[in-house]
């Protein structure tokens, strides 16, 4: 008689388990510019115009992430319409999945495949080699010991986040009005030191008696993901006296946004354009042109000019930057943007040597 | 004992309910612009068509024939084990420091056994925590090993962070080449290993375990009525503990698919779900071995085929989820149904569900509700 009772606990488990699993996958959808089979519709007529097929396999989250993975979408819808290439994007669930997708995309005929996240790594070298006819990119590729052993048919597409960190760390070094300023990291590793150390060489440039304050949420995958330590570390920040704080932390940032709105500072973004997170307070976003990079390698493809190896995109290729939009232009005078582009220019003309650790 | 109307009413109940899904199925597909049959046939000639598909079949199948016999393992005793995920988790792990930890060239022979029951073990000690709480306390497995799935996979990734993890990564060294286990080269380029040997082997024995040892026996009794087990002669307590220690164990056999036969590593967030797939594997084989390894190739299949679809034709991948989900009801709605059916008939009739297997893990609740 307790039988069907058994059945609604696993049922009712089950559903539990798997919206778990989901939720990822569909916090994604409901964010996503455009529903899932829209890719199909426009290719159809545009393959016609240049034959090229490309195939992108996207990080853990996937869509609608709002940084990351939105902005690598961005530059394959770009490709699109732009260059008329037939693209089909994958969200991997599980880990092994990427592998797998990565390798029935080349299987299936794409002329480039991409995987955007160092997680990538392994997996596209690897296959790489076992479809030897076959393009591969990977965004924010991690470089082996002896970088000669990437395979002819991949390139490794890397950012100098520390550039445009640099920019971003003059900005808070003229604007701060008590001459201190913070920095709240994700996870503790080398990618994260890069965004760190690019800002305190920039705050120190303008300001060089400027204090600045530096704190990480943590040592795990998770630090990217805690918006309550975030918004803990932005409030000590801003309590130990700072009027300016930037984040390269993910999700966290989240927190360290709700800190400047509770304490009425500034903050700055990473990655994507933030201004909407917190329109009060943002007073800047430090850009990585994932979108851009995707564009311009399919572009290259296409034009049959593809490298292989690493390239790297810094300020002289557009890879980073800095909004500065109606949004925000009366947060920065004039005068502040011409000493910023004045230092960009300075940085691609190697005048100023960007310090990455 | 399975009656051969035990039999038939299994095979009208998963009929039902995998024509129902195949419907549902074909409802969504029509709603996304596409057409049924192809999506179908694509699905069919993207796994079994080829060697490399039916390779990816197998690999998927593995794990969840794993999590499957651990899960349909605790049902029997009258335990509900949710926490295969976790076991898994720590399982793969530990199995990875194992692969990591021997010297360079430790023969296969020595390695792969040891790796593999160091992952068992690690699963194992997991599983044992709820089976603990539960025999002495009267815990909850259920709330328990949800609550320990979540700790575990802390547990195992600041570890990993701390101490094991490969600079600037989620996952540990390479383990050696000795504990290597090979894949086959009749799937090339597919991640199929002989591992699904060991998951084979492992249904087998826990099926001759249950039916033909006294120690099964005694599992079952306490599955079926533990305080009638107990009057019988039965430990109780050393039956719940032993039977979800064996849970985990099996569970924490799951690195040597992941670890052992195709990573070569232990990463962070490998193999993802699959504890929890183990629980919908079980359900959907009735908690027997041979229904498990057929439900598992079914899983497998759809989810290695819902990939393909994703690559081909573009179909979302969550539409391969919504299907899964929408066989788990349907089979769980026809299995109730029948039952109740059944069980109108069976109160005048010689009450052919005695025996049947899946339904013994009613009594084992009924003993909870009691305290």
């Amino acid at each position: 008689m307790k039988q069907p009772f058994f059945f609604a606990i696993a049922v009712l488990a089950v559903a539990v388990a798997t919206a778990g699993c989901k939720k990822k996958e569909t916090a994604g959808q409901d964010n996503s510019p455009a529903g899932s089979q829209t890719p199909d519709k426009p290719a159809a007529p545009s393959a016609a115009k240049s034959g090229i097929k490309i195939g992108l396999v996207y990080d853990v989250g996937g869509r609608g992430d709002k940084s990351f993975n939105d902005s690598a979408y961005r530059g394959l819808k770009w490709a699109e319409t732009e260059l008329g290439v037939t693209i089909r994007e994958v969200e991997p669930g599980e880990g092994s999945e990427r592998e797998a997708a990565l390798r029935q995309l080349a299987a299936a005929g794409h002329d480039l495949v991409f995987g955007v996240g160092f997680l990538f790594t392994d997996d596209i070298t690897k296959i790489a080699r076992d479809f030897p006819k076959v393009k591969f990119a990977c965004v924010d590729y991690t470089v082996p010991d002896d970088p000669s052993t990437i395979p002819s048919n991949l390139v490794g597409l890397r950012f100098r986040e520390h550039e445009g960190s640099f920019l971003i760390g003059a900005i808070a070094g003229i604007i701060t009005k008590v001459k201190t300023v913070g920095f709240v990291g994700g996870m503790k590793i080398p990618l994260i030191r890069k965004f760190e150390a690019g800002y305190q060489a920039g705050v120190k440039h303008v300001c060089p008696d400027c204090k600045i304050l530096s704190a990480y949420a943590g040592t795990t995958g998770k630090a990217f993901n805690n918006p309550n330590k975030g918004q803990e570390l932005a409030l000590s920040q801003y309590e130990g006296g700072s009027d300016v704080i930037y984040h390269a932390s993910g999700k966290t940032g989240d927190g360290v946004f709700n800190a400047a709105k509770e304490k009425k500072k500034w903050a700055i973004g990473v990655d994507s354009d933030q201004f909407h997170v917190a329109p009060c307070c943002v007073l800047t976003s430090m850009l990585k042109r994932v979108d851009v990079v995707v564009f311009d390698t399919i572009k290259a493809t296409v034009a049959g000019e593809f490298r292989n190896g690493l390239q790297e995109f810094g300020l002289a290729e557009d890879g980073v930057g800095f909004v500065y939009d109606d949004n925000n232009k009366d947060r920065l005078s004039q005068d502040v943007v011409d000493r910023v582009n004045g230092l960009t220019k300075k940085i691609i003309a190697g005048e100023i040597k960007v310090p990455f650790e | 004992m399975i009656t051969r109307s035990v039999v038939r009413r299994e095979a009208i109940t998963i009929g039902i309910a995998l024509a129902v899904s195949v419907v549902a199925g074909s409802l969504l597909i029509v709603l996304t612009g596409k057409s049924p049959t192809e999506v179908f046939s694509l699905l069919i000639s993207g796994t079994w068509g080829n060697a490399y598909g039916f390779g990816q079949v197998l690999f998927r199948a593995t794990p969840i024939i794993l999590t499957g016999l651990a899960v349909a393992l605790a049902f029997k005793v009258g335990l509900f084990n949710i926490g295969a995920e976790g076991q898994m988790i720590v399982g793969s792990f530990a199995t990875a420091l194992c692969g990591t930890s021997l010297p360079d060239g430790t023969p296969a022979v020595i390695a792969i056994p040891l790796c593999i029951a160091v992952g068992m073990v690690g699963g194992g000690l997991l599983g044992s925590i709820p089976g603990l709480l539960r025999a002495y306390y009267g815990a909850h497995e259920v709330i328990n090993t949800i609550m320990l799935n979540f700790i575990a996979a802390a547990l195992v990734l600041w570890l990993g962070n701390e101490f094991f993890f490969a600079r600037a990564t989620t996952r540990t060294e390479p383990i050696i080449e000795g504990a290597r286990l090979s894949n086959f080269d009749m799937f090339p380029g597919s991640n199929a290993n002989t591992s699904i040997v060991l998951a084979i082997l492992l249904a087998v024995a826990v099926h001759l375990f249950l039916t033909r040892t006294r120690r099964g026996y005694e599992w079952r009794a306490v599955g079926h009525n533990p305080r009638a087990a107990e009057n019988g002669g039965v430990n109780v307590r050393a039956t719940i503990i032993g039977a979800m220690t064996a849970s985990g164990a099996l569970a924490g056999a799951v690195g040597a698919n992941f670890v052992l036969g195709y990573k070569h590593y232990f990463e962070n967030d490998m193999g993802t779900g699959v504890g929890f797939m183990g629980i919908a594997v079980a359900l959907l084989g009735r908690n027997h071995p041979a229904g498990i390894i057929a439900a598992a190739l079914l899983f497998g299949t759809l989810s290695a085929g819902g990939l393909t679809l994703a690559v081909s034709v573009g179909v979302p991948k969550d539409f391969i989820s919504v299907l899964q989900a929408v066989i788990i009801l349907a089979v769980a709605a026809a299995a109730a149904t029948m039952y109740l059916r059944q069980h109108k008939k069976g109160d005048q009739a010689g009450d052919p569900q005695k025996g049947k297997p899946g339904q013994q893990n009613q009594p084992g609740k009924g003993d909870n509700a009691d305290g």
